[in-house]
């Protein structure tokens, strides 16, 4: 980026400078055999290493949510719908927005780490200078292994914390297994509720590894700039998660 | 060196300024570098001799003035005549700038795969030999971590050239390494200029061990070319910024302090 652009600060120019970022990026694409195995690489670098916080997580989350469900629908001794409120919540809500979170909080923060860290070292500059586009080198492939990966995330989080429903709801409480699964059955819906979420996942697959990646690209090249653009990938992530969910959901509901 | 080669020009740079905001780095520096030469760089630091590097490969563009290299004027390159100009330039920079994450092969490897479409044992063995001349034969699969600070610079070295350019930009190639890490990689740099026929730049603020390797220096100081010539030469001058530099004098032309516009210095002159 020139430096007329980087002149200009502010969140309007910064939100111009990152759509470039973007456009630069998809202009990159080409199907080759070594950009593919770079994608798939960095996929099992940022997705398939988030696998077990996130499937800790989301069996937790399925037990507490049961658990607080349970408690509610008992006063009015609806507690034979705990697995409709708990898995419909999921599938729409939890299931994205949480594991986006967390996804930020794990992935996104190593991916600017480490291209902050490889700007201060000079290995981007390295690259220019063979005529290697580090836009399409190092951006490219962490951006689109975060969009494959956060859809898959999600799903997994979904089913580990409907297995987390499952112990505590019929393991623990001792709801009947039968009304349980017959009541998911009536009233959850695969195209409305479960990949409406992983639409949502998608966007936000999206957006958390562009702001990765551009924080991480336009940081400062000392330690401090490294530190910053770290915690704001965290920080500016999570709040468009919630902004751009409440959009959605508003929008398609 | 045969004279005809030293006769062709390489680059040429004419009536160069850069300026930083208000600062002035450079202003009016001409030159012609000739082919098959080695150029050093030389002045205080932080006067702009890095700057000259990057206006060379294109990294920066002049205010002011034009930079020819091969008859291709770079000054006025769009990205993509840029991107393609660079494949016929070699930089080392300051620290070697190894890839972190890729091995020494890979990192070596990497100009390649990303410019030719070589089969992989041609590839396999292209990198063998780039990596057998700078005397390194074996430590492929180390990770640059694994070296010691004269090994990864003489990788950077490999993997600079590894597409055979014709230039070659080196940025304090140098600094942190023990005398015999300097002196491998001034025997590499010589013998890799002459036998490629590259043309060679060198930025460095190290009088003695530049003395010994290059063909002709520039001194730079206060943003022109305080003196010129061959560093036997250059060691005999009078001019007071050269010979404040080249004998490391405290007392002369170029400031102790950093000089900003409106500082309180300003009022002891």
């Amino acid at each position: 980026m020139g430096d007329h652009t980087t002149r200009l600060t502010g969140p309007v120019a910064q939100s111009g400078q990152c759509l470039l970022f973007l456009a630069k990026m998809i202009s990159g694409i080409r199907f080759s055999s070594s950009q593919v195995r770079s994608v798939l690489q960095q996929t099992y670098l940022i997705g398939a290493r988030s696998l077990v916080i996130i499937m800790i997580c989301g069996f937790f989350v399925g037990m507490v949510l049961s658990l607080q469900a349970i408690n509610a629908l008992e006063q009015f001794g609806a507690s034979d719908q705990v697995s409709l409120l708990v898995v419909k919540s999921l599938f729409r809500e939890l299931g994205p927005v949480l594991t986006a979170l967390l996804f930020a909080g794990r992935a996104g923060t190593s991916v600017t780490a480490e291209i902050g860290l490889m700007k201060a070292t000079n290995q981007i500059e390295a690259m220019e200078l063979m005529a290697i586009d580090p836009i399409q080198v190092i951006a490219l492939p962490r951006f689109l292994a975060g969009l494959i990966s956060l859809p898959l995330l999600t799903a997994m989080f979904n089913a580990l914390a409907i297995l987390g429903s499952v112990v505590f709801s019929i393991g623990v409480m001792d709801l009947d297994a039968g009304i349980y699964w017959s009541k998911l059955q009536e009233g959850v819906y695969f195209h409305k509720d479960f990949v409406g979420g992983i639409w949502k996942s998608l966007v936000f697959g999206g957006l958390v590894s562009l702001i990765a990646v551009f924080f991480g690209y336009t940081a400062k090249p000392t330690g401090a700039g490294v530190g910053t653009a770290t915690t704001n990938t965290v920080v500016v992530s999570s709040v468009l998660i919630l902004v751009f969910d409440f959009i959605m959901t508003s929008f398609f509901t | 060196m045969e004279q005809a080669q030293i006769n062709k020009t390489a680059i040429r740079i004419r009536d160069l300024v850069f300026r930083r905001g208000r600062n002035t780095i450079l202003d009016g520096i001409s030159m012609d570098i000739q082919q098959g030469s080695i150029v050093a760089f030389m002045g205080p630091s932080g006067v702009g001799k890095t700057t000259i590097l990057r206006l060379i490969s294109g990294q920066l563009k002049p205010d002011e003035g034009t930079i020819e290299v091969y008859g291709q004027m770079v000054s006025g390159m769009s990205d993509r005549e840029l991107h393609h100009f660079r494949r016929n330039i070699g930089v080392l920079l300051q620290d070697g700038a190894l890839f972190t994450d890729l091995t020494v092969f890979e990192n070596i490897a990497t100009p390649l795969r990303e410019h030719t479409d070589l089969p992989e044992p041609l590839l396999r063995r292209l990198v063998m030999v780039k990596l057998n001349a700078v005397g390194l034969g074996g430590i492929e699969d180390l990770m640059p971590h694994e070296l010691s600070g004269g090994m990864a610079r003489r990788v950077a070295f490999a993997r600079a050239v590894v597409l055979d350019p014709r230039i070659m930009l080196y940025d304090e190639p140098m600094t942190g390494l023990d005398p015999i890490a300097v002196s491998t990689v001034r025997t590499l740099m010589r013998e890799t200029n002459d036998t490629l026929g590259l043309t060679s730049i060198v930025v460095t603020h190290n009088v003695t061990q530049m003395s010994q390797l290059v063909d002709y220096c520039y001194i730079i100081a206060s943003a022109k070319i305080a003196g010129e010539g061959p560093p036997e030469q250059l060691n005999l001058s009078t001019e007071p910024s050269v010979d404040q530099f080249m004998n490391g004098k405290m007392e002369g032309p170029i400031p102790f302090h950093y000089q900003t516009p409106g500082t309180p210095w300003g009022l002891l002159d």
